[in-house]
């Protein structure tokens, strides 16, 4: 063989290496044009990105700030019996409340014209506030207490800067440009101030005559609890299937039809897993509507598949050599996969399952089915009533205020989607910090 | 190589340790092993020697129940550890491995300390009744494993941070902390450089005294360094088993002949 090509004597190709040829050249580019694109790619996402996060931001930032009304106002006991024995005994509280802040705000030299109505149209109901107030606080009376009083939800949007003299309309009976005056007169006395508002973090939703009350709480504990339902079931389950599919079981026709499945699952739309859950779950086992057991069970359904498939991947990844090792010495199959193989497995199981519950706490479309959209105006009263009761969620509680009129609720809805990105950003921070703390090296 | 070393190593007669008769294997519808029957002494080293896939890896995992872990993998015929047949149906393989223990080719230490690596064997098998008994244990694997000087003051570290060489004895001495009878070894120094391998053969060597051990090895050269017994293993068929001294000077099929001297394999 060797004997022909020595026959046949080849040209020999001459070429400088200092200077390339044209197919270097052409290799070259391409290899630039595709960094190129790369680049481009990142910029891009990383713009959308920025948009995003601005976007999110700067309509959320809002959302925790609100306008109040800082006052100290002092009732005699005098004027508490007065109140008491009159016929409209918030009327006289609001009264007396007016007279109070006219002397104050005389004593700072500010003169300026306001009535009952400007006071209502600010505050809304004073009256009943401070009543309330001294029914339950009678220790109180005869000496100054501090009152922070929420503004309206229009005062409050003229001072976050969203609302302005040029929107008020002709007739509208909320607010009119002379309440304007009189809320910068107050803000300029110091007793109109915006602070950070902790109740939109742990209140409860509200009604629309009190949009600025608002708060995300009650559906922060429910996407919790929803949580704690997911991974108290996916996570064993998952992982159990998961081991028995890759470890244990054989591989005929039914476990391949059984993989295949777990595949699909995962791409069902979540809206058939919500109406599943509310056939199965609502209406043939008898659970009740609108809870997080219910909704947790359903998500629990959709992260499942997530988890299954990222944990069979781990599994499949931890070298063979190490099984062998462990059935060389006399382990049995068990003690080799829960020694062995499942500790080297575990940052990748616990990466999959901070997956499946972020997917599964963002979920909105099946909490609809179920009925976690209500309006829910009350913390649970127990722990168990955290499962069993009434409660929505983030996602669900978001959508809810984003349908509402009231602008303050589109802005709530903003700042909602932070609390949810800063939920979902710690679970993240979590398996990053579970991983390191499991990963090892072999 | 001393041709004449070889030839005068004498042969002591030891009881037969292992005895397989008539063993075929198959994956799935692949013949690996054909007909094999071999009768493996106690206290000797027997080398496996052959081309690449001649089947004696698959023959040497058939005598620890191995090949069970592969689903498609069909053993028949009949191998006896000290006239008990591993094949029945009441053996349960974790007892058998217990008792003939496996070094594989490439060193697969666990992710653990060197202690938990060697003590692993006795805690699952319940051979320690205590911490001091188990220390006991370890040490002396580990003595055993001709390791113990390099890594007794680091018992902590991971066993996976040792070199290759290492690695492979602290495989052995943990494969040693159960108290095996028989000890497989699956071409031990495959991935091993010389010096490495000097030292793993002349453990082999030491091990002799109190195991059988079965040695794969596609070096002749160790073969006929450690051995005593040599199969010699072509396309699924065992072609000559007998003294290395004999099979490597003197052999008798011209198959093993081509082999030994270069021809095939």
């Amino acid at each position: 063989m060797t004997d022909v090509t020595h026959g046949m004597a080849e040209p020999v190709r001459k070429s400088s290496l200092t200077a390339p040829d044209a197919r270097t050249l052409s290799r070259n580019r391409a290899e630039k044009r595709f960094q190129y694109y790369g680049i481009a790619a990142i910029v891009a996402g990383a713009v959308f990105l920025v948009l995003l996060l601005t976007a999110i931001l700067s309509n959320g930032i809002p959302a925790f700030k609100r306008a109040t009304v800082n006052i100290d106002f002092t009732l005699t006991q005098a004027q508490f019996d007065e109140a008491e024995s009159a016929m409209l005994k918030t009327r006289i509280y609001t009264d007396f409340f007016i007279a109070d802040l006219s002397q104050q705000l005389a004593e700072r030299g500010i003169d300026v014209d306001f009535d009952d109505k400007t006071i209502e149209r600010i505050l809304g109901k004073v009256g009943g506030t401070l009543r309330a107030h001294y029914r339950e606080n009678l220790q109180d009376l005869d000496q100054p207490t501090r009152f922070q009083l929420a503004a309206s939800s229009r005062v409050d949007r003229y001072l976050k800067g969203t609302f302005g003299r040029d929107d008020i309309g002709e007739g509208n009976r909320f607010i009119m440009p002379g309440d304007l005056d009189f809320a910068d007169a107050l803000r300029d006395a110091g007793i109109l101030t915006q602070s950070f508002d902790w109740n939109f973090i742990t209140g409860v939703d509200t009604g629309v005559d009190n949009a600025g009350g608002a708060g995300i709480g009650a559906s922060v504990l429910g996407s919790f609890m929803m949580m704690i339902v997911v991974l108290v079931l996916s996570l064993p389950i998952g992982v159990a299937a998961s081991i028995y599919l890759e470890e244990f079981a054989p591989k005929n026709r039914f476990t391949d039809l059984i993989e295949v499945n777990i595949s699909n699952l995962a791409a069902v739309p979540s809206i058939v897993f919500g109406i599943l859950g509310l056939a199965v779950f609502i209406q043939f086992m008898g659970l009740p509507q609108s809870a997080p057991l219910v909704g947790g069970l359903v998500l629990t359904l959709m992260t499942l598949p997530t988890i299954i498939i990222s944990t069979r991947a781990s599994l499949k990844a931890v070298p063979p050599s190490i099984r062998e090792a462990a059935l060389g010495i006399g382990a049995s199959r068990m003690q080799a996969v829960f020694h062995h193989v499942l500790p080297l497995a575990m940052p990748g199981i616990l990466t999959g399952t901070i997956i499946g519950l972020a997917q599964a706490l963002g979920e909105t479309a099946p909490l609809l089915l179920i009925g976690m959209v209500g309006f829910v105006a009350r913390y649970p009263e127990t722990f168990m009533q955290g499962f069993e009761g009434p409660n929505s969620a983030m996602p669900a509680q978001i959508y809810n205020w984003a349908a509402r009129s009231d602008a303050v609720f589109t802005e709530k809805a903003w700042g909602g989607i932070i609390i949810l990105l800063i939920f979902l950003l710690s679970m993240n921070i979590l398996a990053i910090l579970l991983r390191r703390r499991f990963e090892r090296r072999w | 190589m001393n041709d004449m070393r070889i030839i005068q190593r004498t042969m002591g007669m030891n009881e037969t340790k292992i005895h397989a008769k008539d063993v075929n294997v198959y994956y799935g519808d692949n013949h690996a092993i054909k007909n094999v029957s071999v009768d493996i002494q106690d206290k000797t080293v027997t080398a496996f020697i052959g081309p690449s896939g001649c089947g004696k890896s698959t023959f040497l995992r058939c005598l620890n129940r191995m090949n069970d872990t592969i689903p498609i993998c069909r053993v028949t015929g009949d191998i006896f550890l000290d006239d008990e047949d591993i094949y029945d149906k009441r053996v349960d393989p974790v007892q058998l491995r217990a008792k003939v223990g496996m070094v594989f080719q490439k060193p697969n230490p666990f992710p653990k300390s060197i202690y938990d690596n060697v003590a692993y064997g006795p805690r699952i098998h319940g051979l320690a009744k205590n911490k001091a008994e188990l220390d006991e244990i370890v040490e002396k694997s580990l003595r055993r494993g001709a390791i113990w000087d390099e890594v007794k003051d680091r018992l902590d570290a991971p066993g996976t941070g040792l070199s290759g060489g290492q690695q492979q004895r602290l495989c052995i001495a943990r494969a040693i902390a159960t108290a095996p009878e028989v000890l497989l070894m699956d071409e031990p120094c495959s991935a091993l450089d010389p010096i490495a391998t000097a030292q793993v053969e002349e453990l082999i060597d030491e091990l002799r005294q109190s195991y059988s051990v079965v040695i794969v090895t596609h070096s002749m050269q160790q073969a006929a360094r450690v051995s005593q017994k040599t199969a010699f293993f072509h396309l699924g068929d065992l072609v000559e088993y007998g003294e290395t001294g004999k099979i490597f000077t003197n052999p008798e099929d011209s198959r093993t002949e081509s082999y030994i001297t270069g021809r095939i394999g």
